[in-house]
């Protein structure tokens, strides 16, 4: 299973005939696990990485360093959902150290970020403090460097 | 008398390799897809890369000693101690750090050969081994291996061979071209043989590491067979590095002595350099190899069943990053199906024969290329047997 993830992983577009060439497994087989990974929510969402700069589009990315107080029997988890609900937060992380959460905010302008961190983020009940952080340049997300410099220099034959 | 004249018999009586004259082809054209690349596609990783920086940040730009770093020596032991089952050597006197196992093989054939002493090499096998043999004045004595047995040597086969002037038998394995390797148990009945008739065995096992079915068995870690053996190893396929030149003998004090003396002459030492490098891959490298050899897997699989599928006679290759499928059916030479495949596909590979007239009637193809790489080369090669041939005929 852990191959078949991995490979999905690199590249989900692929078919489950390769991949079952790739696992030298049966196509049936392979097929129905995928969707099992997915009914099981193992396998959460296929995601696109896209390079918005080069696309043209803008688009403004933050990182919020919030500080909470964690509430009688949900702890940390109520105020975390009610920052996850919103759809300008990409990515939200409990952390360990001078703060508690990292909240990764996405917005068409600065303006619009800064926005949703004073009206929203900040007014939420427990939120003690928000410290804001915008992101200047992208050079690595999900594993996948953005502008790879690498190639391939080998000969065309060696022995 | 022309300059040709003058150069010495022994340089001459080597003919030039068959992989540089299809080179020659190959590189002037554009848009080739190349199954014909010897060396992993992947980069160096970076963690081997930074402490190389590292390394020549601190001023590491000096001669080693001529053996090689011995921190470098002394985790190359512990390396082939965890991975050939025990296996020990001194890292002060039986350890050889060299210019890739290249450099390891041209050492050790002009360490144990006199003049007209014969090799045994089974064949197909890796384009230097009959190139150094001859030059340390050797007769290579080709054993040929076929197909229908797995591309393995048998006892029975270099018995047929043995002369009163044999003195070495080379093994390569896993092994370039056929990606053939060879089980423990066939490989206890060979070291019985070297035993039996008081042989010195070169064990090339630079692609040890890449063995997808069952484990590699290090020849030197069979019972009673070490010091008759010269174990050589290196970095370029295991961690992909190709490029840094750097690679290790093992064998006893007499043979290593002797092999540094050469090396301390001709070489003097391996750059300090990729010993910095080596260093790191070894103290940390384990995780990038495990990564590399699952890729390599699945590709071998897609490979494997993409040229079976076309209805080419294929071996299933268990190690290195090789498939040597048989092109005999096509009524075409190795190389000239090489030749019409580049022209109609712009697909390069490599002719059998390059790697001794036994690999005739085969192709060599890579499959250190990336998987859409080897997708799009697999239905190239399709339409060149389904098309482009019957054409070609008529």
């Amino acid at each position: 299973m852990k191959e078949l993830l991995e490979l999905l992983e690199k590249d989900y577009t692929q078919s489950p005939e390769t991949l079952a060439d790739l696992l030298n497994r049966p196509k049936e087989e392979i097929a129905k696990q995928i969707r099992q990974l997915e009914t099981e929510k193992i396998i959460v969402k296929y995601h696109t990485i896209i390079n918005w700069e080069k696309a043209g589009v803008d688009i403004v990315s933050a990182i919020i360093t919030v500080r909470i107080t964690p509430q009688r029997e949900v702890g940390f988890d109520a105020i975390a959902e009610r920052i996850y609900r919103f759809p300008e937060v990409r990515n939200l992380y409990l952390m360990s150290g001078s703060f508690d959460l990292l909240v990764m905010v996405e917005g068409q302008t600065m303006k619009e970020v800064a926005n949703f961190v004073s009206t929203k983020l900040a007014t939420i009940e427990g939120v003690i403090s928000t410290t804001s952080h915008f992101v200047l340049k992208k050079y690595k997300e999900e594993g996948v460097i953005i502008e790879d410099r690498e190639k391939d220099r080998r000969l065309v034959v060696t022995p | 008398m022309t300059w040709a004249d003058r150069i010495s018999p022994a340089v001459r009586a080597i003919p030039p390799s068959g992989i540089r004259r299809f080179f020659d082809i190959a590189a002037e054209m554009e848009d080739v897809i190349s199954l014909g690349v010897g060396e992993p596609d992947f980069v160096t990783p970076w963690h081997i890369r930074e402490s190389c920086i590292h390394g020549l940040n601190l001023g590491y730009t000096s001669y080693t000693s001529n053996a090689g770093l011995l921190e470098l020596r002394e985790e190359i032991v512990r390396t082939i101690q965890r991975d050939c089952d025990g296996l020990t050597y001194n890292p002060r006197n039986e350890v050889l750090v060299t210019v890739g196992v290249s450099e390891a093989l041209d050492l050790a054939m002009r360490t144990v050969l006199t003049p007209g002493d014969e090799v045994l090499i089974p064949e197909p096998c890796y384009v230097s081994y009959q190139a150094c043999t001859i030059l340390a004045g050797g007769v290579p004595v080709p054993v040929v291996t076929t197909m229908e047995n797995n591309f393995r040597v048998t006892v029975q086969q270099l018995e047929e061979k043995l002369t009163n002037r044999t003195k070495v038998l080379l093994l390569g394995y896993p092994n370039n071209p056929t990606g053939a390797i060879m089980p423990r148990q066939e490989l206890l009945a060979i070291a019985e043989f070297a035993k039996r008739h008081d042989l010195i065995v070169i064990s090339d096992e630079i692609y040890s590491s890449l063995t997808y079915e069952g484990t590699h068995t290090c020849f030197a870690s069979l019972p009673d067979i070490k010091d008759r053996t010269i174990l050589m190893n290196g970095f370029s396929k295991s961690f992909a590095m190709t490029g840094w030149r750097i690679g290790y003998a093992l064998g006893n004090p007499d043979f290593i002595a002797a092999m540094t003396k050469i090396h301390q002459f001709t070489m003097l030492c391996a750059p300090i350099t990729a010993q910095l490098a080596a260093l790191e891959a070894l103290q940390s490298g384990g995780s990038s190899v495990q990564k590399m050899v699952a890729e390599y897997n699945t590709r071998r699989r897609l490979m494997l069943k993409g040229l079976r599928e076309m209805g080419l006679t294929c071996f299933e290759p268990q190690g290195a990053f090789y498939i040597f499928p048989s092109i005999k059916e096509t009524g075409l030479t190795s190389l000239q199906f090489a030749e019409e495949l580049l022209k109609a596909e712009k697909v390069a590979l490599v002719p059998g024969d390059a790697f001794g007239a036994s690999g005739e009637g085969f192709v060599r193809c890579s499959y250190a290329s990336s998987l859409p790489k080897l997708s799009e080369a697999l239905e190239r090669i399709n339409r060149f047997l389904k098309t482009g041939l019957p054409r070609l005929k008529k």
